[in-house]
């Protein structure tokens, strides 16, 4: 299955270890074996920063590496352009072999086709800010007229183009961290690595940076591996989060499995107290709706809420999008002509993307709640009921077509739940 | 009575270095030496040549304007004041040979400086190589190796020229290595993560950012350079040092001190304005300004507007 995984995955990462020390053989022997992270420093005065971890990001994704520090995350991630060189392991970033590459692809490949933000900004001071952002482009060679273009554009897209020509040290701590971001967009990476990039933010400045980010991820679809020692954090913005410990992968899965169902207690203690109102999202408990198409009379609707389960049905217009909620309690009391009449056009509605916290509200009138597409087309439908079973600790949402275990974690297994 | 080892035998250091040096170093290598002597005899004629030739009214115009432009109104003041005072004193063509002999020395400190500094920034073991060799440079007394350069060298201005070059050089490495070393590894690390060349990490990002420390490297050459001249005087160099050197030789105090004075303002008037080149002085913007391309062009525009006006 791993052969088949890394033709079409964007980083694939097998058996990596990157060892600190003087005994690194006899260190990964140990870590193969299943020793103890102190055990081995005791014996071999050497530390397995990385030990033993695989995993593959599809393209698109935002993968993110949760763990405290010492935990290996920084470590791991420069292992991946090789800013540490790894000890042992297979990476391949977009289908190349990294480790196998001389310095020369290596440098290629760092300026073509990946890009950094660091935690602590790493904006050059002497640059103007516009200069930051073209560096990048600057050291492939691109001619300056046209690699300011490029720039300006990138640091519009992080609303920062009136700020081009100061230096980078008269901006906040936010708006620095934007120029990190914008500097790794100019380039147009394939793969952008993120090592802790809001982590020096303060907490309202990092919850609207992680939704720019998520706002830019919308539009651009890079693959994202992202570090952070902020479980919520990784839980806002994680397609599926690995978390790590003693440099080891201890789960990796989506948010939702992680919250629902966490490998071990250490998992689970970080999992307790997150609200899990903000993890699950409206699109987890969306069942496919019941609807009246255009043209589509009283008959029809009767016919349709005869079927079981049906308590109400949307009326679509020519586009999809939903005009009104008929309940089919209300039904027989409608006239042939006074279908439209009978539309609630007050529905509840929400966005699949939205989290369950914002469907409080709308739970609260006790009617189906409609999942809207971006453009106000009907996904699909809600029972509120479902929301709070969700909450209180079940798992209703599985049924949505979630699969309980997904291959996510199947790929990359938790050497923990084995011990 | 013999109670110290020198009763017995004396170890003859002496002999063995006089044998090293005159019958291996100086046979063997006095061309090699002398060939060295090509590119700084080069440069020393040509630049005392130009200083000497260009009219006394163009230094009233040109020193107190970099002044300006580098280190502010009060300098360029205290430049105007000093090329006319020494004019005045009637020192003007020694200060012309001396600066020109500085200019030298320190342009060579830094073809050779900043290139050891920035390898041994990149290499440990050879900044651990080349440290007990500047330790050396800079602790033995430059009385000490005179009698060497002589050999090799000859008397006169440039024997004189190297022998600054051999006091003035280890700031110069130091201070370059130092900053190099000091630019943040998140910095470098981001130069690398874009795929910078070493090449273009150390000019894009390692060298601008060591600039401030690397020009406090070159404001200690100089002035080790100019503590020099005097010495230099010794085995032959002109100037101002030879002022001092003559005056001394025949308790003649009023020479010696007009000699003292134009070294003394010619240290104070580079001294600050290199030391505002390393702060970035009244060049406050970012970016280009603050590197050298920067200040000429800023001097450019100065001289422009100044043309203008006159």
């Amino acid at each position: 299955m791993n052969a088949g995984i890394a033709s079409h995955q964007k980083v694939s990462v097998e058996h990596l270890f990157k060892v600190f020390g003087a005994d690194p053989e006899e260190t990964i022997r140990r870590v193969q074996a299943g020793q103890a992270k102190d055990r081995i420093y005791a014996d071999t005065h050497s530390v397995a920063a990385v030990a033993d971890v695989s995993f593959g990001v599809d393209p698109g994704e935002i993968f993110v590496v949760m763990g405290l520090s010492g935990s290996g995350k920084s470590t791991l991630i420069r292992c991946l352009n090789r800013l540490i060189e790894p000890t042992q392991g297979r990476i391949r970033l977009g289908g190349e072999d990294v480790i196998a590459m001389d310095a020369e692809a290596l440098r290629r490949l760092r300026a073509h086709k990946l890009s950094m933000v660091f935690q602590h900004f790493a904006l050059f001071p002497h640059k103007t800010v516009v200069e930051n952002v073209e560096f990048g482009l600057k050291v492939r060679g691109m001619a300056a007229d046209e690699r300011r273009d490029k720039a300006l554009r990138a640091l519009a897209q992080v609303g920062l183009e009136a700020y081009a020509d100061v230096p980078p040290a008269t901006l906040s701590g936010g708006m620095q961290q934007r120029v990190g971001l914008a500097r790794g967009l100019a380039v147009d990476p394939e793969i952008m690595l993120m090592d802790e990039p809001f982590g020096a933010l303060d907490p309202l400045i990092r919850r609207d940076m992680q939704d720019e980010l998520l706002a830019l991820q919308a539009q651009l679809h890079m693959t994202i591996i992202f570090i952070t020692h902020d479980l919520h954090e990784a839980l806002r913005i994680g397609d599926r989060i690995a978390i790590m410990k003693d440099g080891r992968f201890v789960q990796v899965g989506t948010p939702e499995e992680i919250v629902a169902r966490p490998a071990d207690d250490y998992v689970a203690a970080f999992t307790r107290d997150v609200d899990r109102g903000r993890v699950f999202r409206a699109g987890r408990l969306s069942r496919e709706a019941t609807v009246l198409s255009p043209g589509e009379d009283l008959e029809a609707a009767r016919r349709r809420c005869a079927a079981p389960d049906v308590v109400a049905l949307y009326r679509l217009d020519e586009a999809g999008r939903p005009l009104g909620l008929l309940a089919c309690a209300t039904l027989a009391a409608v006239g042939s002509g006074g279908l439209d009449d009978a539309l609630d056009r007050d529905f509840p509605r929400v966005r699949a993307d939205q989290e369950l916290i914002e469907l409080y509200g709308a739970c609260a009138r006790g009617q189906p709640i409609a999942v809207l597409d971006p453009e106000g087309r009907l996904q699909g439908v809600i029972d509120p009921l479902q929301v709070f079973a969700l909450l209180a600790g079940g798992d209703a949402g599985s049924a949505a077509g979630d699969a309980p275990t997904s291959p996510a974690v199947a790929r990359a297994p938790s050497p923990t739940r084995q011990a | 009575m013999a109670d110290r080892l020198s009763d017995f035998y004396t170890l003859p250091l002496d002999d063995w270095i006089e044998v090293v040096v005159k019958q291996w170093l100086v046979p063997n290598f006095r061309p090699a030496f002398q060939a060295l002597e090509w590119p700084i005899d080069r440069v020393l004629d040509g630049l005392e040549a130009t200083l000497l030739w260009l009219p006394f009214p163009v230094f009233v115009v040109v020193v107190p304007l970099i002044a300006w432009r580098v280190a502010g109104n009060r300098i360029a003041i205290f430049a105007l004041s000093a090329v006319l005072f020494l004019d005045l004193l009637g020192i003007w063509r020694e200060t012309m040979v001396t600066l020109s002999m500085i200019i030298t020395a320190v342009a060579f400190c830094v073809i050779v400086g900043v290139p050891l500094g920035i390898l041994a920034a990149r290499s440990d073991r050879f900044a651990g190589l080349l440290r007990p060799v500047l330790d050396i440079m800079q602790t033995i007394p430059p009385f000490v190796y005179l009698v060497p350069i002589v050999m090799l060298f000859g008397v006169g201005i440039v024997p004189g020229v190297i022998a600054t070059i051999i006091f003035a050089l280890p700031p110069m490495i130091r201070l370059t290595n130092l900053g190099i070393r000091q630019v943040q590894a998140e910095l470098v690390e981001a130069g690398l993560a874009f795929g910078a060349t070493r090449r273009q990490l150390l000019f894009e990002i390692q060298i601008p950012l060591a600039l401030r420390t690397i020009m406090a490297g070159l404001n200690q050459t100089l002035m080790l350079s100019l503590s020099m001249v005097v010495i230099a005087a010794l085995i032959g160099a002109g100037g101002l040092g030879l002022t001092v050197f003559t005056g001394l030789g025949r308790l003649d105090i009023g020479r010696a001190s007009l000699g003292g004075i134009g070294i003394v303002l010619l240290a104070i008037l580079l001294d600050r304005v290199t030391q505002a080149l390393g702060e970035g002085g009244q060049v406050t913007a970012t970016g280009e300004k603050r590197t050298f391309k920067g200040l000429f062009k800023g001097l450019g525009k100065g001289r422009q507007g100044g043309s203008d006006s006159s």
